[in-house]
């Protein structure tokens, strides 16, 4: 297998839940320095995302 | 991956989460109504308001909201006094039958201007959400519940790390977020404990761990107590507690804590001979008025009998990290939206869980074979 195409597989494999990851990471931390501001707007867009990923597939897409 | 590694990690995923699945189902449903303990209280009428008055309305003497609250329970002694974080006009008394840590404590509620009675005796250990919060941090059982419900906590973050190994195997052939809907029940809900799971992986590992690192609170400041106090209060060693008589007001004893620490506020003082202070000292925890450092404390020893400030020690790393993982696990530090994406997540953990016992319980014969092992992705299930 070439390192192009094991790359390709393991993006396919591990994109999503690592971006979901960081996100979940960034929401949970920028609320902390923040106090009803920025961050904490942030942190709802953030985790919001991730609840919505979630959400759609279990819930709204048929298949 | 090796068939026998994925039967090794499967074995552990199993096992791991076979024994906390009960406990962590008890703690996301009983967590629930705790991530909205405040809008409850109001509808319960247990969360109490202080009145509009002038914003520059001077405070009273804490001591003579003291005498107020000693008035309304003779029988009892003051632990702490306390401030909440949304207010400063509102003292709260925390009153026991004895120093030591207790569930039969009464709370008086006294307005911090006008030294108006605002609750005579409220008691929180009684009730639905008593209830709740008992079972969620201690099961009834003190400290023992406290560090079972932690090693559960622990083998919930094993199940976390052998479930995103064993994710690999099972979603390699499949895209990300299938849900085979058309095949069978089991594939159904294998799919959706999948895609639950990574979704809400990052999530229920940050609050599994610092739910873990909460139950040791009570160990780590016993331990924080012995690592850096003892010296401080080396000069003391062989003296009683404090006799009540001889103490000074401690209105004064705040008032030299808030000159210590320019630009804080307080949260909490615990009385002498209580578990946060020492036999001889007011311990005034302050706070910072930075979002961040809000949430962190700093303790200054006052000497009960002079009001002469005898330490105010940096708080450790470890203490750091205890009081920083407070608010990661009550998701209380980002406003309306992240309390309800809290329970979204917490009600996405209960579906993972409930799905795992699922699986689990319709293995049988007809167990699933993740994709690495099998010719076909299709069948990967029975």
């Amino acid at each position: 297998m070439t390192a192009k195409r094991a790359k390709k597989r393991f993006l396919a494999l591990w994109g999503w839940p690592m971006v979901l990851g960081v996100l979940t990471g960034i929401g949970l931390v920028c609320a902390l320095f923040s106090d009803g501001g920025f961050g904490d707007l942030l942190s709802g867009i953030c985790l919001g995302s991730v609840t919505a990923v979630g959400l759609w597939f279990s819930l709204v897409r048929s298949r | 991956m090796q068939s026998h590694t994925i039967k090794i990690w499967a074995w552990v995923h199993k096992w791991s989460s076979l024994i906390c699945t009960i406990f962590m189902l008890l703690l996301c449903l009983t967590g629930l109504p705790l991530i909205f303990h405040h809008e409850i209280g109001h509808l319960l009428g247990t969360e109490v308001e202080a009145p509009a008055m002038p914003e520059d309305t001077p405070h009273a003497s804490l001591d003579k909201v003291l005498e107020l609250a000693r008035a309304q329970h003779p029988d009892r002694i003051v632990q702490f006094v306390s401030k909440s974080d949304e207010t400063d006009d509102i003292w709260y008394v925390t009153m026991t039958h004895t120093p030591a840590n207790t569930d039969d404590f009464r709370t008086v509620i006294v307005d911090a201007r006008s030294t108006e009675l605002l609750a005579p005796q409220l008691r929180f250990d009684e009730g639905f959400m008593w209830v709740m919060f008992k079972l969620h941090v201690d099961l009834f059982a003190g400290l023992p519940g406290k560090l079972f419900l932690g090693f559960m906590g622990l083998l919930l973050l094993v199940a976390i790390v052998s479930g995103v190994v064993l994710y690999a195997p099972f979603m390699r052939k499949l895209d990300f977020g299938t849900v085979r809907r058309d095949r069978t029940a089991r594939v159904k809900w294998l799919d959706l404990h999948n895609l639950l799971g990574i979704v809400t992986l990052v999530w229920l590992f940050v609050v599994g761990a610092t739910g873990m690192i909460n139950t040791w609170a009570d160990l780590v400041i016993k331990y924080w107590q012995h690592d850096q106090l003892s010296s401080v209060l080396a000069p003391y060693q062989g003296q009683p507690t404090v006799a009540a008589a001889e103490r000074a007001p401690v209105q004064q004893s705040l008032d030299a804590a808030l000159r210590q620490v320019p630009g804080s506020k307080l949260s909490f003082i615990a009385f002498p001979g209580t578990s946060y202070s020492s036999p001889h000292h007011n311990t005034v925890f302050l706070r910072g008025d930075e979002p961040l450092t809000s949430k962190l404390l700093h303790p200054v020893l006052v000497d009960a009998k002079t009001s002469a400030v005898t330490a105010a020690p940096q708080i450790p790393w470890y203490l750091t990290a205890l009081l920083v993982s407070q608010p990661l696990h009550f998701g209380d530090y980002g406003g309306r939206a992240m309390q309800i994406i809290w329970a979204l997540l917490d009600i996405a953990s209960i579906f993972v869980l409930g799905t795992g016992l699922y699986l689990w319980r319709r293995k049988g014969r007809t167990a699933a074979k993740p994709a690495a092992l099998i010719t076909s992705p299709q069948e990967a299930t029975p």
